[in-house]
């Protein structure tokens, strides 16, 4: 860790550069690369007997895009964290793998093509992201650009006709694309600048409620536009009926705060507001109701003879992978329907890779989060630190709020495993992201050992 | 700062750990309730994922397997299905299993843990058994005989080597194609209606699940619990038995269908299938002796299987006289199976011992290594000895000069039994016929197959119907089948 002995050295003591670790970020890379190619070739084999037909164009295309986004790194990131790259490449090598893999059960709607050509785009929007962006500090300025793009692109899917249920996607020409999930990483950046600017007056003023000290409210005109904007985009969501997004907005907006003010105080009145939200939304918004019934009675529709619901079929599938899973290509998910390659995709991991593949793609993504809170420890200047915590926050709530609802831990949201899940918007999303803490952590661990860290 | 940085990654940290636990909670704790759940159709997919075992009659399959490439993959297919539909049964990826395909699915689907190379290897790999093969005790000659002896008249026969219980026919008509009720298309649950709705019940086995009144073919088990129980000493002694015969205890009077009953021998009698003789008999001897026999030959036996449940055949065990008289020459409500009665014909012929009749020689594995062997085992003695050669030479004379001659083959030994049974309120309905018997070849040292047939055709004439009239000829081509290669290997 970079941030050894925070705020005791004196600053006479030399500059010491810590290590690059790009070669063990390469090193990294190769076994990322070799392990996707195995579960590719590991597919044919248990289906057919034979190493897939595309193994070879498979392992050659992974291995280009790793080694052009490690490249990138190399050149203009060359002190960032050697494992957030070679995580972001296994875990999107492994999405294709099981895409592909669910390709076979059917052969008239390939989705894997189409997820590779998002991959490149993702790892090309990488490499442009490293290359261009010098420092994080420049996004700071783009804040309100930032928040006006986002409730554009939150609101523009409105105007396009519903699909399974949900308002989140514009189509033209064949592509359909999830604005909202850019939408994400705009609202990040916007939250960790306002905060960052505004936290010593969201923190030192305002007037207490009562005789509650930790209750201080701000004063309106801090807070104030925050808030707004903040309900602005939940309300869209909701009329969107994207439930997933909603919730993570809700919880990317109650960190930061709780992270810029040091207020444990929003947390509780958060989770009140939460608490409160999700009853009336959940009583009340049939769509949701009926999420929240299926959380509670999974097996319900089996009861009523109707057979089982996606949620039941997911579960039957977790629990058909147990310990050490069927091995790829063996297990059943297709069960599940529609949406096996989307919001399902773990379902698939969990029966063929078992307990076991599933503990280490959660440690896998627990990692990249671990990364990102790192780097936003070691920074100095609040909106970095601010920003590497909201974009690590996005992850972990992604995967939490997916993970959670396929396995019956939390009511079932929409929502895409990052870098796991088919879809276009998703992974070139999660791939800026990747970006973003790349330059974060590269920030991060240039400075010189002993510049004291807050 | 830094302390709520950390705050929110214990945070984070905390949503993995539920995560985990969750995992570990269905994958683990709630796996097998899950895998369980009939709404899951895995255990389905992986049953029909391979082809199954065959089902194998005289060194050849019955059965087969299509591959159809839908999720649940393997169909089975059946060849002379009608034929062996009372043997095989049926496997539907929709209704189930029935008989040989039920009793013996383990191996034939390839789950029995006897299939595996080594204990507890497939719990380890997940690997799964090619569906191993069930060889059958049927004589397909034996079978194609009997199904041609029916000729789509509604009844049953069997054959069974009296010496080891094999079972060398099992025929029930009419009968049906299995191979329809294969598959989950629509035409499967039509068929599955169709055969249902039809009042003849061409999916009942008529052979060891449905049961008749025995008639006069029960005179047999009469005659060996009275020949025991020293009632009578000498067979060519006459009885005092008075033609008509009043009921004891009631104003009913039994005749008998022919002359010469009154104080007949016990041989004329069984030669002629005198009623009055027997009904006198069987009252003479007593309940619980004629309850000994009949249980001794395997009656009121719940748990025969052969492997598939057998009906149970039943003799009463609390009648008053006038219901033991009736019960004695297999009316009131004495009933039997086809299956029983192959027995009770196959103990006469194997000097009174009863072997456990069982369908399935051996099971293997789909490579041919045995995993299990049915070997001979005797039930019961049904009676002694010498009763047993007494009653031999009795029903070698009904076929060659009494009421079975029809069944009469030249160069051989055969004995028989008549029977023509009443049912139905005040007897309205059509009388079944029945036959049982055994035969010897010239060259063999003992019977080599004992039969029973059962004719119900409702639409002969009632007239006709008779044991020796539309039985006996089917159990003589039987016996023919057997006698002539066809039988014991």
């Amino acid at each position: 860790m970079t941030g050894t002995g925070a705020g005791t050295a004196p600053p006479a003591v030399p500059a010491v550069r810590v290590p690059r670790r790009r070669g063990t970020e390469l090193a990294l890379l190769v076994v990322a690369v070799l392990l996707s190619v195995y579960g590719y070739c590991d597919v044919g084999l248990a289906r057919n007997g034979t190493v897939p037909p595309g193994a070879a164009g498979y392992g050659a295309g992974l291995g280009v895009l790793a080694l052009l986004a490690h490249l990138a790194v190399r050149f203009r990131a060359p002190y960032a964290d050697p494992l957030l790259l070679p995580i972001a490449v296994l875990l999107n090598g492994l999405g294709l793998v099981l895409i592909y893999r669910l390709d076979l059960e059917t052969p008239n709607d390939e989705a894997a093509p189409a997820q590779l050509v998002w991959s490149t785009i993702g790892v090309a929007l990488f490499t442009a992201a490293v290359l261009l962006l010098r420092d994080h500090r420049v996004l700071q300025r783009y804040a309100y650009l930032s928040v006006v793009t986002a409730l554009i692109l939150m609101i523009v899917p409105i105007f396009f006709p519903a699909v399974n249920g949900a308002r989140i996607w514009i189509r033209f020409g064949g592509f359909s694309i999830q604005p909202g999930e850019f939408a994400k990483i705009l609202l990040a950046v916007f939250f960790a600048s306002y905060l960052a600017a505004n936290r010593t007056a969201l923190a030192h003023t305002g007037r207490t409620l009562g005789r509650f000290r930790r209750l201080q409210l701000p004063t309106g005109r801090v807070l104030g536009p925050l808030v707004a904007i903040w309900l602005l985009s939940v309300g869209v969501l909701v009329l969107e009926r994207d439930l997933g997004t909603s919730l993570l907005f809700f919880g990317l907006f109650v960190i930061l705060l709780y992270v810029a003010t040091g207020r444990t105080g929003w947390i509780a009145v958060g989770l009140l507001l939460a608490a409160f939200g999700a009853f009336a939304v959940g009583s009340l918004e049939p769509h949701v109701h009926s999420r929240v019934q299926d959380w509670l009675h999974p097996f319900a529709s089996i009861d009523a003879g109707e057979g089982p619901n996606q949620l039941a079929q997911s579960l039957f599938a977790f629990a058909a992978g147990g310990m050490l899973g069927t091995g790829l290509g063996l297990g059943h998910s297709i069960l599940i329907g529609f949406a096996a390659k989307s919001d399902f995709i773990l379902a698939t991991a969990g029966e063929e890779l078992g307990l076991a593949g599933l503990c280490a793609i959660f440690l896998l993504y627990a990692l990249l989060v671990e990364r990102g809170y790192r780097a936003g420890l070691a920074l100095r200047d609040p909106f970095g630190r601010l920003l590497a915590v909201g974009l690590a926050s996005i992850i972990a709530l992604q995967v939490f709020v997916i993970a959670g609802g396929v396995t019956g831990l939390i009511p079932l949201t929409g929502m895409a495993m990052p870098f796991l899940a088919q879809g276009g918007s998703s992974v070139v999303t999660n791939w800026i992201i990747v970006a973003l803490l790349i330059r974060v952590s590269d920030s991060a661990r240039s400075q010189p050992v002993g510049e004291a860290v807050r | 700062m830094t302390r709520c940085i950390r705050h929110a990654a214990a945070f984070c940290a905390l949503l993995l750990l539920a995560l985990l636990v969750n995992a570990t909670r269905v994958q683990v704790v709630q796996s097998d309730s899950l895998d369980h759940n009939p709404a899951n159709r895995r255990q389905a997919i992986v049953r029909f994922g391979q082809p199954r075992g065959d089902i194998v009659v005289d060194g050849r399959a019955v059965t087969g397997s299509k591959d159809t490439g839908e999720q649940l993959r393997y169909e089975r297919t059946y060849k002379n299905g009608p034929l062996y539909a009372p043997v095989t049964g049926f496997a539907s990826q929709v209704y189930g299993t029935s008989f040989l395909e039920e009793a013996e699915d383990d191996i034939l689907s390839g789950t029995d843990p006897m299939l595996a190379p080594l204990p507890l290897w497939n719990d380890v790999t997940r690997a799964q058994n090619p569906g191993g093969k069930v060889v059958t005790t049927i004589r397909a000659p034996v079978q194609q005989a009997a199904y041609a002896g029916l000729g789509g008249k509604r009844g049953a026969v069997v054959a069974v080597e009296p010496a080891t219980g094999k079972i060398l026919a099992l025929v029930s008509a009419p009968s049906y194609d299995p191979e329809r009720l294969s598959g989950t298309s629509r035409p499967v649950a039509d068929a599955w209606t169709e055969l249902n709705g039809r009042p003849s019940r061409p999916m009942l086995n008529r052979a060891i699940r449905q049961t008749y009144p025995p008639g006069s073919t029960f005179k047999v088990v009469t005659a060996a619990a009275a020949l025991d129980a020293g009632v009578v000493t000498d067979p060519d002694e006459p009885t005092k038995s008075p033609s008509p015969y009043t009921l004891p205890g009631t104003s009913t009077q039994l005749t008998n269908e022919v002359d010469g009953c009154t104080n007949a021998s016990l041989r004329t009698a069984f030669v002629w299938s005198c009623n009055t003789v027997f009904a006198k008999l069987g009252v003479d001897t007593g309940l619980s002796a004629m309850v000994d026999t009949a249980r001794n030959f395997g009656f009121n036996d719940r748990g025969l299987r052969i492997p598939s449940p057998v009906a149970a055949s039943t003799f009463d065990t609390s009648l008053d006289k006038a219901q033991l008289a009736l019960s004695s020459i297999g009316q009131y409500d004495t009933r039997a199976t086809p299956l029983q009665m192959a027995m009770v014909s196959a103990a006469v012929a194997n000097g009174g011992s009863v072997k456990s009749p069982h369908l399935v020689e051996r099971t293997t594995t789909a490579d041919g290594d045995v995993v299990d062997t049915t070997g001979t085992r005797t039930l019961r003695q049904a009676m002694n000895p010498g009763t047993a050669v007494r009653l031999r030479e009795m029903m070698t004379e009904v076929v060659e000069k009494g009421t079975g001659a029809n069944a009469a083959i030249p160069g051989a030994t055969v004995g028989g039994k008549t029977g023509t049974a009443q049912h139905g309120v005040d007897n309205a309905g059509t009388p079944y016929a029945w036959f049982v018997s055994w035969a010897q070849g010239a060259d063999d040292p003992e019977p080599s197959v004992a039969v029973a047939v059962v004719v119900e055709d409702a639409s002969a004439d009632r007239g006709d119907i008779s044991g020796g009239g539309s039985a006996a000829p089917i159990a003589k081509a039987v016996m023919e089948a057997a006698l002539s290669g066809g039988g014991p290997r």
